[in-house]
């Protein structure tokens, strides 16, 4: 089932926590929902849920709108809310049996949903425990499988690993990774090596609005302008070698990292100049000991679109 | 009907496992009891084999101790947050609140059912009427019905039990006492009509064994507009979360 958002926006009093968010999530997509504190992630995934009503705009949902058929719609979709709110009275196989009751499947299926749950989410030892007794970390892994109870065809996660341990962070990834195949799974969160791992989209929002939608790839190729390479030549006089350098067609500035280290970092346009680059060493009998390709980190890219 | 059940059987649980259901059952059947056979203007001081004084003293009981069961149901999960993941799920709103209402008439028929023990002995003391002693469980039955949809209203309109708790007592008082204090001091149609709105009239004609379509009417949208409002309360749930 696939998502699809219409000019969203929601109003708190005078603020805007959404302002016209138009998105689209295919099917078997993992889409990563990046923002500050505060820029609207949690209030998007509400209306989603339908657990609030926007203001202005349309949520489809398999092509259906979600104000025609709430009830039908919500069957389809998992939820794990910010926070992980449970019973804490409950023991873990009650609360996921009554969950599994309340959104509406079989009895005799029950059983065999919940068996299957705790496997997933490695819950064994604990599942007679009281929700309240229990790790943060086995709490999230309720909250999960709360979510999931119901194999839902879109699933929505609210931060899913704030509390986990990095064992546990690992494997959740790597559950939603294979869920990601099938089904279609929106995750927001602040750790962005986290979107890296897991997700097939980013979409960034600030402040209510849509600031970059994309994979990690393109993201990255959108916020740089110019290919920067960190080279070392050895063999050379440095000065020469930064006049050589220079003179390359494709290298726009060349700077010294280390005059001493003969290190130096190249600012080029176009993918021509690391063979030039070494193609002048070559000439010139010096030696290329380093040339590494210098990455945009994803934090950068967040960190400019999201300052001001 | 199965959902409403499914969320009944839950809320009835959480009632138990937290103490709330046998503190509650316990005070009630302490208080009823000491003032219907032991304190007060009680059975034997009567000298008649009725339930009268019964039904006067759970008038009052229950009136306390309705709020206090009905003050957790959606304040407690909108303060904890779980009232965002219950509705998310595949149920309605009203199915919720309907969950929880039945939950909390089923706790206090189970409370009213520990006092049958009270019926069999007082019709082996004497002549029993039974018709009577069955409407006056009925008046007590309808009146809770009535004070528990306030109470899941009052819930609902805030996160604080406290409030939650206050609020209904307070819009209570109106019902059981206060419209027939100020009705006794007017005249007229006015008077009338607040007499009209008041609780222990009603109670009492209930009480006594006459059933009166005007008394079920009143009861009736009592508990209608209690819970009409706990869900148009409940769905603007942007306002607290």
């Amino acid at each position: 089932m696939d998502i699809v958002l219409e000019n969203l926006t929601k109003r708190y009093g005078s603020q805007k926590a959404v302002d016209n968010i138009s998105l689209k999530v295919a099917t078997g997509e993992i889409l990563g929902f990046l923002g500050p504190n505060g820029a609207g992630k949690t209030t998007t995934m509400k209306i989603i849920t339908n657990f609030i009503a926007p203001d202005e705009g349309e949520v489809y949902i398999g092509g259906k709108s979600i104000k025609d058929d709430p009830h039908e719609i919500k069957r389809h979709i998992g939820y794990l809310p910010e926070n992980n709110p449970l019973y804490h009275e409950m023991p873990v196989i009650d609360y996921l049996s009554f969950c599994a009751g309340v959104q509406g499947l079989e009895k005799s299926h029950i059983p065999d949903r919940i068996a299957e749950m705790i496997r997933i989410t490695g819950l064994n030892k604990e599942k007679h425990k009281k929700i309240g007794e229990l790790s943060k970390g086995f709490q999230q892994r309720v909250g999960l499988a709360q979510a999931m109870i119901h194999d839902p065809e879109i699933l929505i996660f609210d931060e899913p690993t704030t509390g986990l341990d990095p064992n546990q962070i690992a494997e959740i990834r790597k559950l939603i990774r294979e869920l990601g195949k099938e089904k279609t799974v929106i995750l927001s969160t602040h750790i962005l090596p986290e979107v890296e791992a897991t997700c097939d989209r980013i979409f960034i929002i600030n402040k209510g609005k849509l600031v970059a939608d994309g994979t990690a790839e393109s993201l990255r190729r959108q916020a740089r302008s110019a290919d920067i390479l960190k080279v070392k030549i050895e063999d050379g006089d440095p000065n020469q070698i930064f006049r050589s350098l220079q003179g390359i067609k494709s290298v726009s500035t060349v700077e010294f990292i280390d005059r001493n280290m003969n290190k130096f970092e190249i600012h080029c346009s176009g993918n021509e100049s690391n063979r030039e680059i070494f193609k002048l060493c070559v000439e010139k009998n010096w030696v290329l000991t380093e040339m590494t390709p210098f990455e945009t980190k994803l934090e950068d890219i967040f960190r400019d679109l999201t300052m001001n | 009907m199965k959902k409403i059940w499914i969320l009944t059987k839950r809320e009835l649980n959480s009632f138990f496992d937290s103490l709330i259901a046998f503190i509650m059952i316990v005070l009630f059947l302490g208080f009823s009891g000491f003032f219907t056979w032991i304190s007060g203007s009680d059975i034997f001081f009567i000298g008649q084999a009725s339930l009268r004084s019964f039904f006067g003293i759970a008038y009052w009981t229950l009136f306390f101790f309705i709020p206090a069961l009905t003050m957790r149901l959606i304040a407690e999960e909108k303060k904890t947050g779980t009232i965002e993941m219950l509705l998310t799920k595949a149920i309605s709103d009203r199915q919720v609140i309907l969950g929880k209402y039945l939950a909390t008439l089923i706790l206090i028929c189970i409370a009213l059912a520990f006092t049958l023990p009270y019926v069999i002995t007082i019709a082996g003391i004497g002549n029993l009427d039974t018709g009577g002693a069955a409407c006056g469980y009925l008046a007590l039955v309808l009146m809770s019905a009535a004070y528990a949809s306030i109470g899941i209203f009052t819930s609902s309109i805030t996160n604080n039990q406290i409030v939650a708790f206050l609020s209904a007592l307070c819009i209570g008082l109106f019902f059981h006492i206060l419209f027939r204090i100020i009705a006794g001091s007017m005249t007229g149609f006015i008077g009338q009509s607040i007499n009209y709105l008041s609780m222990s009239v009603h109670f009492e004609s209930l009480a006594r064994g006459v059933v009166d379509s005007k008394d079920l009417i009143y009861f009736g949208s009592i508990i209608f507009m209690g819970l009409f409002l706990t869900e148009v309360s409940l769905s603007k749930r942007n306002a607290f979360n």
